[in-house]
């Protein structure tokens, strides 16, 4: 496989050419050749990981070569292991410390944006949208580095790198996922509920909290799981915000011992942030489809699943 | 800044007499904005103020002991030499500075021409031709999103060793081992192909799969042939996907510095490296700071083109 899977892209565009007579002769046929192009992109994006996640159940040193099957990297090596080292470990709890605190900041606070500009309408509301989408596309090291030089000099006094900054830090980089997820919701809810709500009695605060905020549940969890698995895989802000060793959360470990000498126990550390990212989608999708039924078409389940 | 948007609220908004303009009669000025001034505050504050900061670091000094920038917030007493010094390497001769900009420009290029082309190949399957597959296909072309960028790139780190399984797989047929890893650009390109193609082929599967089959069936109904329908129909109505894509997937590779860090040497540094250096290394404050703000110069104009073009298509949407 390895060797087909690396050449994949660069054999498309020749290959294309020679079967788009029978592909354009008939559009509505089976198209074979888009098959194999499709299934084997699948195999390539995906194999590689799913070896890496093999080797760290490796019984020796090496991440390249098999040498058999053990748990040493998770837990038995006395001083490697993922378990055992106390880097690593720390770096495990820094990771789940930083994504739980991430979440517990950016949801409500993304939640109320959203709600606020939907309903305020207005200039001002559509400039600090646009402000919002803005801090959405800015390439993430721009973002890093300026809060780098805020959190030493402007702020030198008041914010200590390490996990102050980095939540500060991830904070700012997800806040803009509630804020979509939530927004594309609402527009698809409308505000004749909540008039209903007030025609019959409820004051604004009500019709908000009795009807508003539980038919956006499915939002908020999604936006939960997503911000959640995006921080855990997070590494530019944390990296640049991380004080000193014991700061640094598994995805920075990865990055610093991939340029020395990594052991299998990073392909276990690597392999615990893709279990926490996973099962937290899973989890949101199960009840994302329990709660709106089956009418999960609107925006709000796309932009979390990915098509934005 | 917060008291100058703060106070904006002031002026008559134009959308709420264009929706009825009922709502405003049931709570109070205040109320909604009440939920977005928190926000607000917080972007202004770790969002625009940092950028400001940038600019004072940029054009501020070091402290010539500590080897620590010290920022000039006043802009009065901004000093452009910095700037000027680290603008001018660029073009200098100094090829430390300007190699990994073109490289930049020359990878970020043809790693979105293979995205494009692979893309747009596994969107226009999965839109039209998976079937009963279309679930399965969609969950296993997001997935990747769901794996630590670092993780991917670390697992094909592996895999590229001397001794790992793709020179293995080469030695079958008898070709020599590669050296992936000592400064290849084609690693490179491979990797930042790899790592960024699913921002792709998502906003292209999005676009594709709103065109209707009747408008393809109308185009060969009206006698234009399967290439032609593809070429007047699927095509153009593909474009805002290949647009958004682009933009989004060549947004973070311009920033990126772990690829390389990862799958090349200083031979396939790219301009995220030269950030990545200058913010680590002491006394190169205003340096990090000037080569920020290029790299914000570089991305700008493609930013503003996406955020002006999702704005038009929720707004056609709403």
């Amino acid at each position: 496989m390895s060797e087909a899977t690396l050449s994949r892209p660069a054999a498309v565009p020749q290959t294309s050419a020679s079967t788009r007579s029978s592909w354009f002769g008939n559009p509505w046929g089976k198209p074979r050749f888009l098959k194999v192009v499709t299934w084997g992109y699948i195999v390539w994006s995906l194999t590689p990981v799913l070896i890496a996640i093999a080797f760290s159940f490796n019984a020796g040193r090496s991440r390249s070569t098999w040498q058999g099957f053990s748990m040493r990297w998770w837990y038995q090596d006395p001083f490697d292991s993922l378990w055992t080292n106390p880097a690593l470990r720390q770096a495990m709890f820094q990771t789940f410390r930083l994504s739980i605190l991430t979440v517990l900041v950016a949801v409500p606070l993304g939640t109320a944006f959203a709600i606020g500009i939907d309903r305020w309408r207005g200039r001002p509301a559509n400039s600090s949208n646009f402000l919002m989408l803005f801090s959405f596309v800015m390439p993430e090291i721009i973002l890093g580095v300026s809060l780098l030089l805020l959190f030493t000099s402007l702020l030198e006094n008041f914010v200590n790198l390490g996990t102050t900054a980095q939540v500060l830090g991830l904070v700012t980089f997800q806040l803009s996922y509630p804020v979509i997820i939530v927004r594309a919701r609402l527009l698809s809810i409308g505000p004749e509920f909540e008039e209903a709500a007030m025609d019959l009695g409820a004051t604004p605060t009500q019709a908000l909290r009795k009807v508003l905020l539980p038919m956006l549940g499915p939002a908020i969890l999604a936006s939960v799981a997503l911000v959640f698995a995006d921080s855990v895989d997070n590494f530019v802000t944390v990296r640049y915000l991380s004080a000193q060793a014991p700061t640094e959360p598994l995805s920075v470990k990865i990055y610093s011992a991939a340029r020395s000498s990594p052991t299998p126990a990073v392909n276990a550390a690597a392999t615990v942030m893709l279990i926490a990212t996973l099962s937290a989608i899973a989890i949101a999708w199960v009840f994302y489809k329990r709660v709106s039924g089956n009418r999960g078409e609107d925006a709000g389940a796309s932009v979390t699943f990915g098509e934005l | 800044m917060a008291s100058e948007t703060v106070e904006t609220p002031k002026e008559p908004p134009p959308r709420a007499a264009a929706s009825g303009g009922r709502r405003g009669a049931w709570y109070p000025r205040w109320y909604w904005p009440s939920f977005t001034i928190p926000g607000l505050i917080w972007l202004v504050v770790f969002f625009v103020l940092p950028f400001y900061v940038v600019l004072s670091v940029a054009f501020g000094t070091v402290d010539p002991l500590f080897r620590l920038p010290i920022p000039v917030y006043q802009p009065w007493w901004w000093s452009f030499d910095t700037f000027t010094d680290t603008v001018g390497r660029f073009y200098e001769g100094n090829r430390i500075y300007l190699d990994p900009l073109l490289r930049t420009l020359v990878y970020v290029a043809v790693a979105s021409f293979i995205c494009l082309v692979l893309g747009y190949a596994v969107a226009y399957y999965t839109a039209r031709h998976a079937g009963k597959w279309r679930g399965l296909v969609l969950i296993l072309l997001i997935s990747p999103l769901w794996i630590s960028y670092l993780m991917r790139v670390y697992a094909w780190q592996s895999l590229l060793q001397p001794d790992g399984y793709i020179n293995d797989a080469l030695g079958i047929f008898g070709i020599a081992p590669i050296t992936w890893l000592a400064g290849n650009p084609v690693t490179v390109i491979l990797g930042l192909v790899y790592g960024y193609i699913p921002f792709m082929i998502l906003p292209l599967f999005g676009f594709l799969d709103r065109i209707p089959q009747s408008v393809l069936e109308a185009g060969r109904d009206l006698g234009a042939s399967p290439y032609r329908t593809f070429r007047r129909i699927t095509l153009p109505m593909s474009k805002p996907g290949i647009l958004a894509g682009l933009v989004i997937m060549s947004l973070p590779m311009f920033g990126d510095y772990y690829t390389n860090d990862l799958l090349g040497t200083e031979r396939t540094s790219m301009y995220g490296n030269l950030v990545d250096l200058a913010v680590g290394t002491a006394g190169q404050g205003p340096e990090a700071g000037a080569l920020v703000l290029i790299l914000i110069g570089l991305v700008l104009v493609p930013m503003l083109y996406y955020l002006r073009a999702t704005r038009r298509a929720s707004e056609g949407a709403a």
